[in-house]
């Protein structure tokens, strides 16, 4: 029996009058990928920020390795984002500092490595996502492709256990969508990370997902084994995987 | 319905004064903290300071200017001729307790304040300070410490540098320009003129910097709404800074002892 890595319990986020989280519960398993689908504006993204901190739920109960981070300080949640390394929709990378600062960023908080170590970690880190001679160019001198490359390179350059990602292939190209996909996968088995992915790429989700879930309406409304969600017969699930636009899915 | 909107706006604005109190009191909290931010620190230093020393450079110099002008027009018509001389404490007293801590306040706001909205601004809608959570750097002590320090140490040291050249100025029009006995304008401006006065202005302007990078950050820190959000929090910024400023100086002028002797 696999460990629980991450645990979500009844949790809820409200923006406002807007209700984006209303009581889901999900448990990741330690090393696997789970893939978690919904709409865009379905409060994926806020999910994913509940998991490693920078959003607090209203209600509810976030657990990783069985500690409960909900009542966590600011403090105590820096120290413990170290674990985990997040790649942004956008890539995020810091406009002012270059490639290599980037990926050493994380390495220069999270470890007491050398200057002469941090190098060598950035160095392979982004050979590890095929990136050679980048090193000092800053962000605006790459591709988008290239910019969620560095960015994968700086999360997992101080080895988190947990990777998040944030729509990894929205905006690329099918051919660098699907090299991303297959970063993802050969990261996960080189590193032996838990990853939790969001995106609403069906293509990219059975390619990677060893398991999927599906967020509709705040809640999780399924959760399986590819092949299960594809014979799901909920039709809000069969909605969405299949691109339907009619349906019971209605707010689009 | 006219009282809706207000009790509206007044929540809002209570509101948001307590955002920027708070942002405020953990900055000034934060900055014994470690790990202190040094290069931020260093390239704020001198983004606050040494890269505004041309606008403040021009604005004081002008300012004192003016104010030479002005005072030398009063003395000769209301005073009468040869009692400009007695101009010289006036123009200093009013240029440093007055004048030049609001001009590089203004000047600072529109210049430093607007930047620090943009940047923070920019960083917050394209993730970069939810990034910088992620990777182990606080956001406040990262972003907000650095600009609220250098602010604190720079804006007064601009203001006494504001001083020197407005003084010049003021003395410039009336001694070479308009030809004022330049021994009795300096005897005069000496027995007046008290160290008290310039130390009034860099209090001020130690309050106006910690306005204006706290304002600065908060309207970046907050945020949203794509480009068009930035712009507006850059807008707000300055105007927002600007108005405490001008608001802030006449309650310190009223506080502050006119003088300690």
């Amino acid at each position: 029996m696999s460990e629980i890595k991450l645990k979500l319990v009844d949790v809820h986020k409200s923006f406002g009058q807007k209700r984006v989280l209303t009581g889901v519960n999900l448990e990741i398993i330690e090393n696997e990928t789970i893939v978690i689908i919904g709409q865009s504006g379905s409060g994926k993204s806020v999910l994913l920020k509940h998991l490693i901190g920078i959003m607090k739920p209203d209600r509810g109960h976030i657990y990783v390795g069985g500690q409960d981070i909900t009542g966590l300080s600011e403090e105590e949640m820096m120290k413990l984002s170290r674990k985990f390394g997040m790649l942004f929709q956008g890539a995020a990378l810091f406009d002012s500092l270059t490639v290599s600062e980037n990926v050493a960023f994380g390495l220069r908080r999270h470890t007491d490595l050398s200057e002469e170590e941090i190098q060598k970690v950035v160095k392979a880190s982004l050979e590890r996502v095929g990136l050679r001679g980048v090193e000092n160019l800053l962000p605006y001198e790459l591709s988008g492709g290239m910019k969620k490359r560095v960015g994968l390179a700086r999360a997992i350059a101080y080895s988190p256990e947990i990777i998040l990602y944030d729509e990894p292939t929205t905006g690329l190209d099918p051919i660098r969508a699907d090299a991303i996909n297959d970063l993802i996968l050969q990261l996960k088995k080189d590193l032996c990370v838990t990853s939790v992915v969001i995106t609403h790429d069906m293509n990219s989700t059975y390619k990677i997902a060893d398991r999927i879930a599906m967020l509709y309406d705040g809640r999780i409304i399924e959760v399986g084994a590819p092949e299960e969600i594809r014979n799901s017969p909920n039709p809000v699930v069969q909605q969405f995987i299949n691109g339907r636009a009619t349906g019971p899915i209605e707010e689009w | 319905m006219a009282r809706q909107v207000w009790a509206a706006f007044l929540e809002d604005f209570l509101c948001e004064l307590g955002q920027v109190f708070e942002l405020g009191w953990q900055a000034l909290k934060s900055i014994f903290k470690k790990p202190f931010e040094k290069a931020n620190f260093i390239q704020q230093l001198e983004e606050v300071g040494v890269n505004s020393l041309p606008v403040v450079s021009l604005t004081a110099a002008f300012g004192g200017l003016v104010f030479g002008l002005q005072t030398y027009l009063a003395f000769h018509r209301y005073i009468g001729p040869g009692s400009e001389s007695q101009g010289g404490p006036i123009i200093a007293v009013g240029l440093c307790r007055e004048l030049i801590p609001i001009l590089v306040g203004l000047m600072v706001a529109g210049r430093v304040g607007s930047a620090m909205a943009a940047e923070i601004g920019t960083m917050r809608i394209t993730e970069q300070i939810d990034a910088l959570f992620s990777l182990g750097a606080h956001p406040v002590r990262y972003l907000v410490v650095p600009r609220v320090l250098s602010s604190l140490i720079m804006v007064p040291i601009l203001t006494l540098y504001g001083d020197v050249i407005a003084i010049f100025g003021g003395f410039a029009y009336n001694v070479f320009l308009m030809k004022v006995n330049q021994t009795l304008y300096v005897q005069n401006t000496l027995k007046y003129f008290e160290f008290w006065d310039v130390s009034v202005g860099l209090i001020k302007a130690l309050i106006f910097g910690l306005v204006i990078a706290v304002v600065g950050c908060w309207q970046g820190m907050t945020a949203a709404g794509g480009a068009e959000g930035v712009g507006r929090a850059t807008t707000k910024s300055v105007v927002v800074a600007s108005i405490a400023i001008l608001i802030l100086n006449f309650f310190l002028s009223k506080v502050l002892p006119s003088s300690l002797s």
